[in-house]
């Protein structure tokens, strides 16, 4: 499944939050979107989603355009993971999953053993059933982003958007959750702050002010000039001496 | 998570208050007709509602039956009613809001309500023709309109679509219309009434249910049970409001109109039950709560159980009101602030002990 931006654009109080953003993303690509604060990642995220429609362009699904497809019909296809997502209610980590299924069912198409079935594999794909019984308060961080992760995964999705998952985790969870979504037999559109861990999308898209600036491997975008220009730091191209990897070293900018 | 969950109760007798609910509900009505300055035995209660319904033809007194059937009858099954009513509307506030402290009255009703009200008794507004229901229930949709209006004025400044800045609107226009509203009544108050009439009206808004007859069940029934249903219909979507709007909205839900529709009906219900009982507090609150404690947060379940448990709970608080001073009744609504506070805070302390 296709998903199309043409000319997307969004402003708040004359303030332009996205400008002319056009961007294909192909069936079963790991797209990365990096950007600095501020620079409509979110946003863009959000619009793709279909959260948020878009003040001027059109995004489509395949050929549909998402205006005018129902919110229900676009959960079917496109699951979102929020930064952070948290509630009070006292509710299991089993029963967040569930709730992944709620496209699926209406008053007269009640829960069946097919969801369970889903939602288990869900948990087993983010490595969460053995947690599945504890209540979402008693979770770490790291452990309520895979739980969230499960929930889009239970819409079974064929495009999966996330927002900056890593934030507030530590190292070790950062590396886990971004190994699982790259597991993930789904098409994946990632919003990023570390650039080292962007290295690992096939694609790369940089927003800055709103406007998708640049758009292409990583090797191809992620350059010394480019890192200068967006985000103002002096970057350091270096081989890993372990695997032969490209790694980034930032210093502020002179 | 619930008690029956975590106590492992095979799925038979987790699902035994089903067909408990309806019992329960009927053991209340009862012991609201039958109790009061009259005790009345339950033998002739039995009869009484035989004859009505039935057709039977047992020998009742008169009076005791015209006490049954037109007084106690009534006002136990329109409490029931009234108690649903608010129950749900806290559930559907609480879970869309995602405010622990949301309860029916936060959308300006209560206070746009005495406005009506005292627009109508003491200013003499409609010159007569105008009831004090009819009063109360066009200021409840008055003030709720405006709430409304002003709530939409100030989530489209903040860019709309983000949820919690839209609940957050919500909230905040609704304290700032019950604020008018309420100085709205002090001023006519102030203005036009003798102490007598100030009394009177002081009485209402506590919640009053003398004075129920037929009439006004004929009116709270359909409006407690067309809750319920719109309620049980939309129980998935107020499920996937757990994590706020915006993850509603990528599981499917037209978080928008979703919530325009739930909101507008637990504001009508609202209105309907204000109108003919008073604002009665702290059901619509504690009720649920007290049920999400009990039995989850999946509505599910909570819906019906909120329901039943408000139902029970405002003809219990009825009973009270008749019964604790004898030759007086008290306005309902003290009994369930005096109910209802301690219970809240209990709820509070336990809720946050087993996290």
């Amino acid at each position: 499944m296709r998903l199309t931006a043409e000319g997307v654009g969004w402003t708040i109080h004359g303030h332009k939050l996205l400008d002319d953003v056009s961007l294909g993303i192909a069936p079963g690509e790991t797209f990365g979107l990096i950007g600095p604060n501020g620079s409509g990642k979110t946003t863009l995220l959000r619009v793709l989603a279909g959260l948020q429609r878009p003040k001027r362009g059109r995004v489509l699904l395949d050929d549909r355009p998402m205006q005018a497809m129902p919110q229900r019909d676009i959960a079917r296809s496109i699951a979102f993971v929020e930064q952070q997502a948290d509630t009070h209610e006292r509710i299991g980590a089993r029963e967040v999953v569930e709730l992944g299924r709620t496209p699926f069912l209406s008053p007269l198409r009640p829960w069946t053993e097919q969801d369970d079935k889903i939602v288990h594999r869900a948990l087993e794909d983010v490595g969460m059933l053995p947690l599945a019984e504890r209540l979402w308060h008693t979770l770490s961080g790291g452990e309520r982003q895979r739980v969230q992760i499960a929930r889009a995964l239970a819409q079974q999705p064929r495009i999966l958007l996330l927002d900056e998952p890593t934030n507030h985790l530590d190292i070790r969870h950062q590396l886990s959750i971004l190994r699982l979504v790259k597991q993930l037999p789904v098409t994946v559109v990632i919003a990023l702050h570390d650039l080292n861990q962007a290295m690992d999308c096939e694609r790369i898209g940089v927003m800055e002010a709103g406007r998708l600036v640049d758009l292409g491997t990583p090797e191809q975008v992620l350059t010394a000039a480019r890192l200068r220009r967006t985000f103002g730091v002096q970057a350091d191209i270096l081989e890993d001496p372990v695997d032969r990897s490209r790694i980034m070293r930032f210093r502020c900018a002179l | 998570m619930n008690l029956a969950a975590t106590l492992h109760l095979p799925v038979v007798l987790r699902w035994r208050w089903v067909w408990l609910a309806p019992s329960t509900l009927f053991v209340a009505v009862i012991a609201g007709t039958a109790i009061g300055e009259t005790a009345i035995p339950l033998e002739t209660i039995l009869k009484v509602l035989a004859n009505r319904l039935w057709g039977a033809e047992h020998v009742v007194d008169r009076i005791d039956a015209g006490i049954i059937w037109n007084y106690r009858l009534s006002r136990a099954i329109l409490a029931a009613c009234c108690g649903a009513g608010l129950a749900l509307s806290g559930v559907v506030l609480q879970a869309l809001l995602r405010n622990p402290l949301a309860d029916p009255f936060l959308m300006g009703i209560s206070a746009g309500a005495s406005t009506g009200a005292v627009a109508v008794t003491i200013a003499g507004l409609g010159a007569g023709a105008v009831t004090l229901s009819l009063g109360a229930f066009a200021g409840a949709g008055l003030a709720f309109s405006l709430v409304v209006l002003l709530a939409r004025a100030a989530g489209s400044g903040t860019g709309g679509g983000r949820s919690a800045q839209a609940a957050g609107a919500i909230i905040l226009a609704g304290i700032a219309g019950s604020q008018l509203f309420n100085a709205l009544t002090a001023f006519i108050i102030a203005k036009s009434a003798n102490a007598e009439q100030a009394r009177g009206i002081m009485f209402w808004l506590m919640g009053n249910l003398s004075g129920v007859r037929w009439d006004d069940v004929t009116l709270g029934l359909p409006a407690a049970l067309g809750g319920l249903l719109v309620c049980l219909w939309h129980r998935r979507a107020l499920d996937a409001f757990t994590f706020g709007a915006d993850s509603a909205a990528s599981m499917g839900i037209a978080v928008r109109r979703v919530r325009a529709i739930l909101i507008a009906v637990m504001a009508l219900v609202t209105a309907t039950m204000v109108s003919m009982v008073g604002a009665i507090g702290f059901v619509g609150l504690v009720i649920p709560h007290a049920m999400r404690f009990l039995v989850g947060n999946r509505h599910t379940r909570l819906i019906p159980a909120s329901a039943l448990a408000g139902a029970v709970f405002l003809i219990g608080a009825d009973i009270v009101s008749r019964v604790i001073v004898p030759g007086q009744v008290l306005p309902i609504g003290v009994v369930t602030a005096l109910v209802g506070a301690p219970a809240f805070a209990v709820i509070l302390i336990r809720g946050t002990r087993t996290r």
